[in-house]
Formats: structure tokens, sequence, C-alpha cells
């Protein structure tokens, strides 16, 4: 509590704290995008998201590691995570796609251990970070640090928000996608492939959080275990936002990011993921109040 | 009535093994302690998961508190708890001796179990308004959401655990706790057989197979639900309080909120098979045998493994074991007849509804 | 048209909707309708498809959230509660697409469908008494599906299913019953020997009953007032003999509106 004072005494700190929060919300909005697309068109909640994320970021890590600069890893990363997507949903996803919504919670929880021990077996469970080679701005006299890394990774997951939300609206697969969101018997008979809409939704979804791995391991650091927070957090942002509005979930995932900055920095940073979960567990209990006035249930 | 007798047979054969197990095969007893305990944890995940149809992912969370509960409670007797934790256990100072163990262990596996129950409540009126998959995820978060908490509270060892009260040298602490073990299990699998022969099984089944159905009928849903959950929490926590002195030591990550035992309780009733009494058990005893034969050969990959089991469980054995047995020998499952004595009450003219055969 | 009563509590009817207004996004599926049903009268409900009567039987009973208006049971307004609490207080509806418990017997369904309304958690754990069990064997008989009693639901065909799902509603003891098109899927061979326990359930077991029925020949028959819907809104309401000849019921129902 006594940085609760601080940052009433300093209020410059709010500002970093806002910035940080800023940089780092954009790359959950990021994920949650993902999440929502594969949830709304395919009905599954994608429980390896976080995974997918830590896999992007592992692999922008062997970009620096094999002396090549990490922001080749961006695109790298969303290639190869791509594929990746492509080959789990020809492979498992497929076969659940139908299923009741429990079952591909739990294997896709089973697809999120697996990939977490394999990245532990591989690279060890130490927490690793790739240098971007990009400096520093110093603001109000050096007592706001921004380096530039997080704003690159800032605007990027705008750019790439931006650029899903165009392909989805005027790109042949996009419109294929969103008619199957809609009604995926209806897709069908219009001769819409809509096995192929699912692997590539899912496709697109696991490229998405590699390219916002490949940032976070540059802005921030990754670890095997990283996951699953990552996931809580898309999907806390998704519920709050619903499936369907690109700038609520921008904004839900700024606004999630600004909160677990304050939280950390207050509470130390021990309570952190605490604090994450905790909201998540306050934010579906706050909907469920909302919903039962409507005689409706959260479901 | 051949389908009882069965039954029975199989309760008497699994409790006489039981029995005889420490003769048995006495340098596996706590090996085959931890498996009473694990059909215990697969049980009572199944009565939420399997009856109720709220898939949990925080039944870890009972068991952990379970655990720290029964330890607080056992060590608290004899010595104040912060200084005992503060030690790390290693003080030679905090001796127990016969009495003390048992006064502890009569105290804190009840209490534990209590305490899980009640934790079970509050988070049920919190959490159990909602349906299905928003459930899950829930309890997803607070699972791992308690782990860090417990990690950070120094009353309890925080993130450098806590041991419980070491046995003085005459004591045969795996007999002992081996019992306790074996107990629990009966206690809880008659307990649970009692439970599904009530009306109490209907309502939750209810929830599983049509909730909206449920509601319309003016079921008090969430408070069976939160019933259920309770009766899952009991069970566990004080499973978790005898896991914890079998262990002997209280880690809140690897042991007493640890995830990957969560995920256990999950895959052995569904490898058995959700929703049945003896599927639970079953998932168990196979899921337990191929984990001590097989983790030993894996050596660092077989949390890989747990991963890739779950994947091709899931996806390809949705139904489990007793699913394979219905579809092989249905005559098993025919649906249960009531008493005989019903025909007495035979309504008069039961023969006069040959008209709706044919509706 | 039936003149509405004093204000008075001993005379207000079981159920009164007052200017219930529900919309769907841009859809007005109720505008502005009202009813009332007295205690232990059958009351019908009709309307072309998609006027709106299993909007009005959700709002009703708790489904779907209200725009505007009230709802009036037994002199409480319910607009608010949801499903669970009106089914306690007596006010329960049946599917149109039915909905039975599958995966139980017969005898299952019945003794899940026992009333909650005076019975405590603890009454929960038991088998059931062998009173409740003889209540559930005599509905069955009384719907005609004794001899299934130990069949699964879920195999019998959907006319057996509606019947069973009829005799869950009788076994809950309501006060009151929605019915939403119960001889729909029915085979027509039977559809008297329906209608005859419906008559029998209003008056022998009391229970007052608000029908959304398709054919015309059963709800005349079997209503003592009928309201009819179109469009949302409330059409005409009347006895029977002079729904029949309303011009704007026979138009709605050839479409010609
Ligand atoms: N859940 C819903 N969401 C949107 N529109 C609905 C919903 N339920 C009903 N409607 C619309 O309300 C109107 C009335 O439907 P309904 O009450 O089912 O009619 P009826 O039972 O008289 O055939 C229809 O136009 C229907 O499309
Ligand atoms: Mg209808």
């Amino acid at each position: 509590m006594q940085n609760l004072q601080l940052l009433l005494q300093a209020p410059v700190f709010n500002i970093q704290l806002l910035l940080d929060g800023m940089f780092i919300g954009a790359v959950f909005a990021l994920a949650a995008l993902g999440m929502a697309l594969v949830w709304g068109v395919m009905n599954i909640i994608n429980v390896s998201q976080g995974e997918f994320v830590m896999l992007g970021g592992f692999i922008a890590l062997m970009v620096a590691e094999a002396g090549f600069s990490p922001l080749l890893g961006i695109p790298l990363a969303a290639l190869v995570l791509f594929a990746l997507g492509w080959g789990l949903y020809k492979g498992v996803i497929w076969r659940i796609v139908e299923a009741d919504m429990f079952t591909s919670l739990l294997a896709t929880f089973g697809i999120s251990i697996m990939l977490q021990q394999l990245m532990n077996e591989v690279f060890g469970a130490d927490v690793r970070t790739a240098e971007s080679g990009l400096g520093v701005w110093f603001l109000f006299d050096g007592m706001v640090t921004v380096t530039q890394i997080k704003v690159l990774a800032f605007i990027l997951s705008f750019v790439i928000g931006l650029a899903l939300w165009l392909f989805l609206k005027n790109a042949r697969l996009g419109q294929a996608i969103r008619a199957t969101a809609q009604n995926a018997r209806a897709a069908r008979i219009l001769g819409i492939d809509t096995d192929k809409v699912y692997a590539a939704t899912y496709a697109i979804n696991a490229a998405l959080c590699g390219a916002a791995g490949a940032l976070v391991v540059m802005a921030w650091s990754i670890h095997p275990y990283m996951g699953l927070p990552y996931t809580l957090r898309s999907f806390m942002i998704v519920i709050v936002a619903g499936l369907g509005n690109l700038a609520a979930v921008i904004s839900a995932g700024l606004g999630l990011g600004m909160a677990e900055q304050f939280a950390g920095f207050i509470l130390g940073a021990e309570f952190q993921l605490a604090f994450v979960f905790l909201l998540l567990v306050a934010v579906l209990v706050g909907r469920q109040i909302a919903l039962a006035r409507k005689r409706q249930y959260l479901k | 009535m051949n389908r009882k007798m069965a039954q029975l047979l199989a309760l008497a054969a699994l409790f006489g093994i039981g029995l005889l197990g420490p003769w048995l095969a006495p340098s596996y007893i706590s090996q085959f302690a931890q498996l009473w305990l694990f059909i215990v944890l697969a049980l009572s995940w199944d009565i939420m998961g399997g009856q109720t149809g709220y898939n949990s992912f925080g039944n870890i969370i009972f068991f952990g508190i379970g655990m720290y509960v029964s330890a607080v409670a056992q060590v608290g007797l004899v010595w104040p708890v912060a200084e005992y934790t503060a030690a790390k256990g290693g003080g030679t100072e905090f001796v127990f001796n016969a009495d003390q163990i048992h006064a502890g262990l009569a105290l804190g596996i009840p209490l534990g179990g209590l305490v899980a129950m009640l934790a079970a409540i509050v988070l049920g009126a919190l959490l159990l308004g909602m349906r299905g998959h928003y459930f899950a995820i829930a309890t997803l978060g607070l699972a791992v959401a308690t782990a860090e908490l417990a990690a950070g509270w120094d009353y309890i060892g925080a993130g450098s655990g806590m041991v419980t009260p070491t046995l003085p040298g005459d004591m045969n602490g795996p007999v002992l706790f081996y019992y306790l073990s074996l107990g629990l299990a009966i206690v809880t699998i008659l307990v649970f057989a009692w439970v599904y022969s009530t009306r109490f099984r209907l309502a939750i089944n209810a929830i599983r197979d049509d909730e909206d159905k449920a509601e319309a009928l003016g079921h008090h849903t969430t408070r069976n639900k939160m019933t259920a959950w309770a009766i899952s929490a009991l069970f566990t926590g004080m499973a978790g309080a005898i896991y914890g002195n079998l262990s002997g030591f209280i880690d809140p990550h690897d042991i007493a909120f640890n995830a990957e035992i969560g995920v256990w309780m999950i895959l052995m009733a569904i490898l058995g098979g959700k929703g049945t009494l003896w599927g639970p058990i079953i998932g168990a005893i196979v899921f337990f045998i191929s984990k001590e034969l097989f983790w030993t050969y894996l050596l660092g990959w077989q949390r890989v493994a747990l991963g890739l089991l779950i994947v091709i469980i899931v996806v390809f054995f949705p139904e489990g074991i007793m699913g394979w047995v219905r579809e092989r020998w249905p005559h098993l499952f025919a649906p249960p007849h009531l008493d005989d004595e019903e025909d007495d009450e035979t309504p008069a003219g039961a023969d006069e509804d040959k008209e709706a055969a044919h509706a | 048209m039936r003149e509405k009563r004093d204000w008075q509590v001993q005379d207000r009817p079981l159920l009164e909707v007052k200017n219930l207004t529900k919309r769907f996004g841009g859809v007005v599926a109720n505008h502005n309708v009202s009813l009332f049903v007295e205690r232990g009268t059958i009351v019908g409900l009709i309307g072309p498809n998609g006027s709106g009567k299993t909007t009005l039987f959700n709002c009703i009973v708790g489904q779907y959230p209200i725009d505007e208006g009230e709802i009036w049971f037994e002199g409480e307004e319910i607009s608010r509660y949801r499903t669970a609490h009106i089914a306690r207080m007596g006010l329960m509806r049946t599917f149109q697409q039915t909905r039975i418990f599958g995966k139980m017997t017969c005898v299952e369904n019945m003794l899940v469908s026992m009333s909650e309304r005076r019975r405590r958690l603890t009454d929960l754990f038991t088998p059931g008494s062998r009173a409740d069990r003889a209540r559930a064997l005599d509905l069955l008989q009384f719907v005609g599906l004794y001899s299934k009693r130990h069949h699964l639901a879920g195999s019998l065909s959907f006319g057996q299913q509606k019947l069973l799902e009829f005799a869950m509603a009788l076994m809950s003891e309501p006060e009151m019953l929605l019915l939403d098109e119960p001889t729909a899927g029915i085979n027509p061979t039977l559809i008297n020997g329906l209608v005859d326990r419906l008559r029998r359930a209003n008056a022998e077991l009391g229970i007052t009953l608000l029908v959304i029925e398709h054919n015309m020949r059963v709800i005349m028959n079997l209503a003592e007032y009928i309201y009819c819907l179109a469009h949302g809104e409330m059409l005409a309401s009347g006895p029977p003999e002079e729904i029949r000849n309303d011009q704007r019921v026979i138009d709605a129902y050839l479409g010609a509106t």
C-alpha cells in the first residue's frame, strides 16, 4: 500500500503505468481477437491460446539466437504458427468442432499441457527475452521510460487487428468465414467448404497468437508456463467485449493491461497474476448479475 | 435384482483386496494408499462433472484447502503454527507423541473436509448461477489464483511450504495412512451409492440433461448444484488432508494445488465413464496402475504424455470404459426397475393405455 | 366481451397480462397485449404462425424480459421473476418442442417433476415416498403411458413424449398450466382422448388452463373463452361461437390482412 501513496505523490508514475498497460494491453487484445474468431466461428474456446503465444515467442527467440534480427521473427512466428494451427486442426480439432463445448475445452487444454511441457523439455523453464536492438525514449526528465519495441508492439498489434478486420470484411475467405459463423449449415448448402473455413480460422488464430508472442519476447519476456494467464486474459476480454466487436475487444484489452499494471504496482508483482484471475471471476459474477435482471443466464 | 448383487459383490471384492493390501504387497503400501485417495477424488469430481454436467477445473482447490487446514489443525493442537512454519518444520523442538498425532488426525481430516465444503458453498454461490463452460473457465482461473495466494501467505509457510507433523519413531505411518485412505474410500463409495439412489441424482441429472427444463419445473437449480459441489468438496478436502500427511510435506504448487492432480481427477472420471458410480472407480484404478507402470519409463516426458492422453481420451473415448461396456453388454444397463411391491399398486385397468402406445 | 370485474383481491383473475410489449431488436413480437384468465377456467389462445403466441408464453413464465407492461399471477406482479420462481408459484408451461429427460425412464421423469414448492433440500435425499410413486404411476396411467413406465423417455414416440410432458406438468401440482400446442404431432385418432384429459385435469384437479392451439375444432370445443393474436397484437377475444364468426379472425387465418 506504500506504493499507492507513491502514486498519489508522484503522478508521473501513473503515466508510466498507463503507458506500460496500454502497450501490453494491445498484445492481449491481439490474442483475444483470435480467441473471439475461433469461438464465434467454430464454437470452441481454445485453451491453448496462451501456448500459441508462447510458441511464437520461442520462435522469435530462435531467430534472434541464430543471429538475425528478432523483428524477422514476427512474420516467421505467424507463418509457423499458421502451419501448426492448420496441422492441429487436421489432426485433432476437426473431430471436436461439432462436439459439446466441454470436449473442446478439455481437448485444447490437453494440447496446451503438451506444448508447455514440450517447450519446457526443449528450452528449459527459464524466463527468456530477445533483444530487439531498438532504443529507449526518456520522457518527463527521465522519470518515464518508453522502450521503442513496446511502442512498435502497440502499433503492430493495431495494424494486425485492422488487417484482420479488412480481411474478414473484403476477402473471399473472410466472407466465407463470416457466413460460416452466422450459420454453418446454410453456408454448406451455399457450397462453402466449411471444413476448410474452420481450418483457416484456427490457423489464422494461431498466427495472430504467434505474432503476439514474437512481440512479447522482445518487449517483455516469455517462459514455458506463461500460457494459461494469456488464455484467461483473452477469455476475459472476449466476455467483456463480445464476439463481434473489434473496437470493444481493443478497448477491453487496453483496459485490462492498465488495470493489471496498477494492481501489480500497488499489490506487489507476486499478486499480479492472482489479481488477473480474481478479476476474471469478478467479471463473470458481474455479467451474471446484469443478466439476471434481464431474466437471462450467462451461457 | 441381479444387478444389485453384482454391485455388492464387486464392492465386497474391492474392500477385501483393500483390507488385505498391506499383506499382499507391503512395499507398495503408499502407492495403494494413493490409489484409494484417487478413487475418492475421481468420484467426487464426477458428481459435478458427470452427474450434474458442470465440469470443474477447480476441485484441486478443495484438495489443497483440506490439506492445509488439516495440517494447520494438527500442528495447532500442539504448537504455535506461525513459529512452526517459520522454522520450516526443520526445527527439532517440534515433536509430536502418538496421542497428539491421533488427536490431530481425528480433528484435522474432518475439519479439512468441512472447510473445503464451506469454500465450495461460497464459490458456488458466486459461480453456479452461470452455465457450463463459463463455470469451467472460472474454476480454472480460481485454481491458479488460490495456488498463488497460498504461495504468498507466510502463516502456512508461503512458497516454501509446510511439513506435516512428524510421527514418533514407534508409529507405523504408512500403515496408519493406508487404512485412513481405505476407510475414506469405503465411506465415499457408500455415501455416493446412497446419494445416487435418491431423487437428488434425478435432480442433478435433470440439470445436466436440460437445465432450462429443470428450471421450468421449478427446481432450485443453483441450490442443487451448490449441494452437489459441496458434497464433492467435502470428500475431496478429506482426501487432501490424508494426502498431505501421506506425502509428509505440503508445497503450494507441487502438492496442495498441483494443477496436474487437478487434471487427473477429470481424466480418471472420463476414462472410466462419466456419470456412473463405477466409472470413476474403474477409471481411477486403470489410470493409477498405468501411471505407475509407465511414468517411470517416460522420464521427464510424462507430462507431454499426460497432455496427449487427455486429447486421445477426450476425442476418441469420451464415453470411457463404462461406455464401452454398455455398448458390448447393454442388458447390464437396462433401465432399473422399481421395487417389486410397486406392482401391488398397479392402478386398476392398467391395460387401457394401449391407445397411447400408438401415439 | 367479458366485463372485467372490480379491482378486488378476491375477484382478481388468476392470471392477468396488462399492455405487454415484447421486442426482439426491431421485431415487435407482442404489442400492447392484454388478457386475463379466471381461476378454474380453460382459455384458448389462437393466432396464425408467427403471431407471437409462444413469445407471450415465454414472457409470462419468465423466459424473456418484457419491454413494457405488467403480468399479475395470484395477486403478485411477476414480470421480473425468473422461470423457476414462477414455476414454484404454481404457474407452469409445456414446450411446443416437447422437452422431457430422454435418458431417464418415464417414472424417473415423473419423480423429478414433483413439486418443489413446499419441499426442502433434504426431501431430495429420499428415493421418493410410496405415495409419490403411486401418484406418478396414477398419472402415467391417466395419460395412458403406464405400460411404458420403465422405458427410457427418449425411446417414446413424439406423441407419447407430449403426453409424458403433460403428465410431468400435472405431477408438479400447478395452479395453472400454459400448454403450447398440446395436440400438434399427435395421432388425430387420439386427439379426442387428449382433449378429454385436459378437461378432466381442469375439472378434477382444478388446474386452470391457457392453451395455444391450432386445431380450431379442438379449441372451440375445449375453451370457454378465446383470445386471438395476429402480428403480435390482440385481434379479438370472446366466447368460441363469437370468435368462430369474427370476420377479422377468419381473415387473419386466411392471410387476407
Ligand atoms: N428468440 C427470438 N429472437 C428473435 N425473434 C424471435 C424470437 N422468438 C420469436 N421471435 C419472433 O417473434 C415472432 C413471434 O414468434 P412466435 O412467438 O414463435 O409465434 P407463434 O408461436 O405465434 O407461432 C416471430 O416473428 C419470430 O420470428
Ligand atoms: Mg409457437
